[in-house]
């Protein structure tokens, strides 16, 4: 396993909470991400421009990463676009049925320690780890996995591909 | 007050924005690589998760123990507590769709900002499907 840092990963985690919670803070409300979108489609009254503007920040936020801090992004070598649409319908999907995405139930919810947020968050990495492992990879031009590091001598298919092989 | 409110929820977008960005989380490689528990295994995203976890949990207690939020709304605070067929079944497609992709909603919109054509695919995608969620819900409520 190569080393990897453990404090711009807590310091952001403990931003993302400082947000959450000055979310609940101004608007009363336990939200995630999802939950804040959700609002949009049928605005109340005095309901909405709180979260048009909190995405505008959001946006603009990740604007500023990529002028600043562009290594937050990834360059190249992602899944295909036709993987990326049907697992965004997913995620919208899932999450809108599930009443929360990873930061509505993963953060929020386990911070208030709800059961139901924490199972929630359980099956989102369970299912997760299962489509990572099952899931064809994407064929970098070195043969690896994108989020595999320096070349090492182990050679990895998916589990379903090694059966079609 | 509204306008006070309003403003600040900028704030808190771009500070959250900002969290994913220097944590990784922008990264799906990183998130995929977290949950690639039998491969080359990357942890980041634990961390992350405990320092929001952590950080919401303490200012949980005390925002709530307040009459209200700070600028004159009520708490609307969830109130389910049962574990139904919908959490079950929802958690677990967003969770394949999440290992797919290595993309949640926070990081898909924040990407928007970078402008590129993967994050405008799976935010699209991401909206489509809490679209199609609203319209069957709708369409079994009938």
């Amino acid at each position: 396993m190569q080393p990897h840092s453990i404090v711009t990963p807590l310091l952001g985690g403990v931003l993302i909470g400082i947000s959450s919670a000055g979310l609940l803070l101004v608007t009363g409300k336990v939200v995630g991400i999802t939950g804040i979108v959700a609002g949009l489609f049928r605005p109340r009254a005095g309901d909405l421009r709180w979260r048009v503007f909190f995405l505008a920040g959001l946006v603009l936020g990740g604007f500023l990463l990529s002028a600043f801090q562009p290594q937050a992004f990834p360059k190249t070598e992602g899944r295909a676009l036709s993987v990326l649409a049907l697992a965004g319908l997913m995620v919208g999907f899932g999450a809108r049925l599930g009443g929360g995405c990873t930061s509505g139930h993963g953060v929020c919810g386990i911070g208030r320690l709800s059961v139901r947020s924490i199972v929630a968050t359980g099956l989102f990495i369970a299912w997760g780890a299962t489509a990572v492992w099952l899931a064809p990879r994407t064929r970098t031009a070195s043969g690896r996995q994108p989020h595999e590091g320096p070349p090492q001598a182990v050679a990895r298919t998916g589990a379903l591909e090694g059966l079609v092989r | 007050m509204n306008a006070a409110r309003d403003s600040t929820a900028f704030g808190l977008g771009v500070l959250f924005a900002v969290g994913l960005g220097i944590s990784g989380m922008t990264q799906p490689a990183k998130v995929v690589g977290f949950l690639d528990f039998g491969g080359s295994w990357d942890p980041t995203l634990a961390f992350v998760m405990a320092g929001a976890v952590a950080t919401y949990f303490v200012a949980y207690r005390s925002i709530i123990s307040r009459p209200g939020a700070l600028f004159g709304d009520a708490f609307d605070l969830p109130k389910r507590r049962e574990i139904d067929a919908k959490l079950v079944v929802g958690a677990s497609i967003f969770g394949v769709g999440w290992g797919l992709s290595g993309y949640c909603p926070g990081p898909a919109f924040t990407s928007l900002g970078s402008l590129t054509t993967s994050a405008v695919v799976v935010s699209f995608g991401i909206a489509g499907g809490m679209l199609l969620h609203r319209a069957c819900a709708g369409w079994l409520r009938q």
